[in-house]
C-alpha cells in the first residue's frame, strides 16, 4: 500500500490536467474490475459488476496548482492559482510542469515589506530561462504546474507528501477494489477530475453512472495541532464520517447506513464537521433528481501544502470501511427502491 | 451587425424581453426552428448536412443594472444592483427606469456642497435615483417597486474602428451569433444558437441548456474585460486582453477549465488563417460555459470573446476590427473544434 501511495501522490495532475495520474490509476485498478472507461470531462470510471443496486464511490484525482499567465522579457513566469492556493505556503516552493520541467517561486522583494505575506500577483516562477525567447521554448501560457515534495515515511504510522489531498483516497478505493472479491451491489469506483475548482467532475460522472447511493472519499482537516481549527477530528483516531461541510448536509439514512457498515467491520469512526470546503459528495447529492450521498473523510494535517500528513491506520481502516459498505446490499438498506 | 441596436436596447436579468423580441424578429426567417424555453432563453436551430451532430453556441442577452427597492417620501428611488457593479462608477450617471424607460440621474452632491455631505465612497445603500419627482406619490405614478433600471448610454463611434456603447458584455456576443445565423453557410452539423438569460446574476439561464440541447460541444461568445490600461512604465506583467489584439481565448476562469483540445483547435485555426488572437488572464469572471460543461456526462466547452474596456459600467469601448476577427475565427473554427473532440 505504501508503494501505491507513493506512486499516486507523486504523480502530476492539477485540475484539468489529470491524464498522467489517470493512466497510473487505470493501470493499477484494471485487473480488479470488469471495465475501465473515461467520461467526457476526464473522470475515470472503474466498474465492478454486481447483481444489485448501483453503488458509486468517488475520490478526486486532481490536485491544486498554478497556471502560467505571462512570460516577461527576462524569462520569469507570472501565474494564477488553480484551486485553493495559499500565498504564504507558495513562497519558495518548487513547482513542476507536465513534462517534468521544474521552477521555483520567487517574489518582488522591493514591493513586499519584510514580515508581510505577498499576494500571488507579486510572485513569479523562475524556470532557469535566461530570457523570454528561451522561456518560450520551455513553456507556453496556459501550462499548469503542481507543487512538488517527496513522499516520506516519518514514522511507521505517519506519512507525508504533496497531494495526499486526494490521492490517498484514490489509494483507498484502489486497495478496496483489490480486496473486494464479491459484492451484492453493482459497484463503480470513480476517480474524478476538477474537484479543487468546484466539484465539477463529480457532477458529470455521477450523471453518467446514475447511482442509487454515492459515497465520496476525501481528506479532511484535523483539530489536533497547536492552536489549530476547532475540530473534533484527530490524526490516527480512525477515518471520519462526514456530517456536514460547505457543500453537503449528509442525510440521516446515509449516515446510519455508513455507521452500520463501520460497526460491522469493527472500525471506530470519528464524527466530522468541516467548516470550510466541500467534497464531491456535495455535487452528487444535487445531480439528476437528487442522489443520496455521503462521505468518508481521511484526517489530514496541513491540507493544501506540500507537507500533507496522514496516519497509515486511518488509511487502512478507510479501506476496510469501503469494503464493508460494498459488501452490504444497499437495496436492503433503503436505497434505490423508489 | 446588430450591435448598435442591441446595445441601445435595455434588459437586465429577468427582463430580457426587448432583446429577445428584437432577435426573434430579425432571425425568424433565417433559422429552421426557434423556441423560447420556460426560463426565457431563446433557442434557434439551424439544420446542417448531418443532423445528428449538434453544436451549441451561446451569448447572454442580459446586462448589469439595478432593481428599484425603495420609493422615498421625497420622490427619490433606492436601488440594489443586478449583477456585478462597482458603486464608485455610479454617482451622477444617467439611467433609464422601468419598462417605460423613464430617464433619471443617480444623485450626487457637487463639490460646492461637499462640506455638508458624506465624503466617503458611495455605497448602494446610500445612493438614490432622481427621476424629477417631488413626492412618493408623484414617483409612484411612473415607477413601482421591482422595476429595473439600466445605464442610459447611446451607441456611437469614436472613430471608424472604435465603438462605444453600453452592455457590450454581452450584446457583442448576441450580435456575432446573429451574424452567424444570417450567414448562408451550410455546416455539416446542426447549429443550436442560444441567446441566454440571467447570466449576470449567476449563469442561471445556461443551467438548463446542456440537459435540453445535448450538444457535442459548446462555444460561448462573450464581451470580456480588456486590461490594457496605462500602468507603471517599467512593469512587465501581462496587460492582456488588449483592444486590437484580436479574439480572446479563455484558458480558465472562475467557472470553467476550458478543454485543451478546443483551445488547440481555436489556436490552430487562427494561425492557419492569420487571425490575431490573445489569451484572457486566468481565473477572472465566469461564463455560461460554467454551467454547460458540467451538464449531463460533461460537455466540452470553450469561450471566445471580443475585448471591451470598462465593462459593467455606463460605457464599453471596443474595436470593430476585433469584432470582425472574432466572427471570422468562430466561423472557421466550428468544424475544427468538432473534429478535435470527436
Amino acid at each position: 500500500m505504501k508503494q501505491t501511495a507513493k506512486k499516486f501522490t507523486q504523480a502530476y495532475g492539477p485540475s484539468g490536467n489529470e491524464e498522467q495520474i489517470r493512466n497510473i490509476i487505470a493501470k493499477e485498478i484494471k485487473p480488479y474490475v470488469d471495465r475501465v472507461y473515461t467520461d467526457n470531462l476526464g473522470s475515470l470510471i472503474a466498474h465492478k459488476k454486481g447483481p444489485g443496486k448501483k453503488l458509486l464511490f468517488a475520490a478526486h484525482m486532481d490536485e491544486i496548482g498554478v497556471i502560467v499567465n505571462h512570460i516577461d522579457d527576462k524569462g520569469f513566469l507570472r501565474f494564477s492559482p488553480v484551486g485553493g492556493v495559499y500565498p504564504i505556503i507558495s513562497l519558495g516552493q518548487r513547482v513542476q510542469f507536465k513534462d517534468g520541467l521544474v521552477g521555483v517561486v520567487g517574489v518582488e522583494f522591493k514591493d513586499v515589506p519584510r514580515g508581510q505575506v505577498p499576494p500571488l500577483s507579486k510572485m513569479f516562477i523562475d524556470i532557469g530561462a535566461k530570457n523570454k525567447k528561451q522561456a518560450e521554448k520551455m513553456i507556453s501560457i496556459g501550462d499548469m504546474a503542481c507543487f512538488t515534495h517527496e513522499f516520506i515515511e516519518l514514522s511507521p504510522d505517519r506519512w507525508v507528501s504533496k497531494a495526499m489531498d486526494d490521492r490517498i483516497s484514490c489509494v483507498t478505493l484502489t486497495e478496496a477494489a483489490k480486496k473486494l472479491k464479491k459484492s451484492p451491489n453493482d459497484v463503480y469506483f470513480v476517480f474524478t477530475v476538477q474537484e479543487e475548482v468546484g466539484l465539477r467532475g463529480s457532477k458529470t460522472s455521477t450523471y453518467s453512472v446514475n447511482p442509487d447511493l454515492g459515497i465520496a472519499v476525501d481528506v479532511t482537516g484535523t483539530g489536533d495541532t497547536p492552536k489549530g481549527y476547532t475540530m473534533a477530528v484527530e490524526l490516527g483516531k480512525g477515518p471520519a464520517l462526514k456530517m456536514m461541510d460547505y457543500s453537503i448536509v449528509v442525510t440521516e439514512g446515509v449516515k446510519s447506513f455508513m455507521k452500520k457498515a463501520a460497526t460491522k467491520a469493527k472500525i471506530s469512526v470519528q464524527p466530522e464537521i468541516l467548516q470550510f470546503g466541500g467534497t464531491d459528495a456535495g455535487a452528487m447529492q444535487v445531480t439528476r433528481g437528487g442522489i443520496p450521498a455521503g462521505c468518508i473523510s481521511i484526517p489530514t494535517r496541513y491540507i493544501h501544502s506540500p507537507g500533507e500528513m496522514i496516519d497509515r491506520n486511518d488509511l487502512e481502516k478507510a479501506v476496510q470501511w469501503v469494503v464493508s459498505i460494498a459488501q452490504m446490499d444497499i437495496g436492503k438498506h433503503g436505497f434505490g427502491n423508489n | 451587425m446588430h450591435l448598435k441596436q442591441l446595445s441601445n436596447l435595455t434588459g437586465v436579468a429577468g427582463y430580457e424581453h426587448r432583446i429577445r423580441q428584437y432577435i426573434k424578429e430579425k432571425l425568424e426567417a433565417k433559422v429552421t426552428k426557434m423556441e423560447t424555453d420556460p426560463l426565457g432563453n431563446l433557442i434557434c436551430y439551424k439544420k446542417g448536412k448531418k443532423s445528428n451532430l449538434r453544436v451549441l453556441l451561446a451569448a447572454h442577452m442580459d446586462e448589469v443594472g439595478f432593481v428599484i427597492n425603495k420609493i422615498n417620501k421625497n420622490g427619490f428611488l433606492g436601488f440594489t444592483p443586478s449583477g456585478g457593479i462597482d458603486p464608485r462608477v455610479l454617482p451622477a450617471k444617467r439611467v433609464l427606469v422601468g419598462n417605460k424607460e423613464i430617464p433619471g440621474v443617480i444623485h450626487w452632491a457637487p463639490p460646492h456642497l461637499k462640506e455638508n455631505s458624506d465624503q466617503s465612497l458611495p455605497k448602494f445603500s446610500s445612493l438614490i435615483i432622481d427621476i424629477g419627482a417631488s413626492s412618493d406619490k408623484q414617483a409612484k405614478q411612473k415607477v413601482k417597486l421591482g422595476d429595473y433600471a439600466v445605464f442610459d448610454t447611446k451607441f456611437s463611434h469614436l472613430s471608424n474602428n472604435i465603438i462605444k456603447g453600453k452592455a457590450f458584455d454581452d450584446r457583442v456576443g448576441c450580435s456575432l451569433l446573429m451574424d452567424l445565423l444570417e450567414d448562408k453557410t451550410n455546416y455539416p452539423f446542426e447549429l443550436a444558437v442560444v441567446f441566454s438569460v440571467q447570466e449576470e446574476v449567476g449563469l442561471r439561464g445556461a443551467a438548463v441548456l446542456g440537459e435540453k440541447i445535448d450538444p457535442k460541444f459548446s462555444l460561448i461568445v462573450e464581451g470580456t474585460a480588456a486590461a490594457d490600461f496605462p500602468g507603471e512604465p517599467d512593469q512587465d506583467i501581462s496587460t492582456s486582453p488588449r483592444l486590437g489584439g484580436g479574439p480572446v481565448i479563455t484558458l480558465t476562469d472562475r467557472s470553467t477549465i476550458v478543454d485543451r483540445r478546443l483551445i488547440k483547435a481555436l489556436e490552430e485555426t487562427a494561425k492557419k488563417n492569420k487571425i490575431k488572437y490573445q489569451f484572457k488572464q486566468p481565473n477572472i469572471g465566469g461564463t455560461d460555459a460554467g454551467r454547460i460543461h458540467k451538464s449531463r456526462t460533461g460537455i466540452p466547452s470553450a469561450i471566445l470573446s471580443v475585448p471591451a474596456r470598462y465593462i459593467h459600467s455606463p460605457v464599453s469601448l471596443s474595436y470593430l476590427s476585433d469584432y470582425k476577427d472574432t466572427y471570422k475565427l468562430i466561423k472557421l473554427s466550428l468544424g475544427n473544434m468538432l473534429k478535435a473532440i470527436s
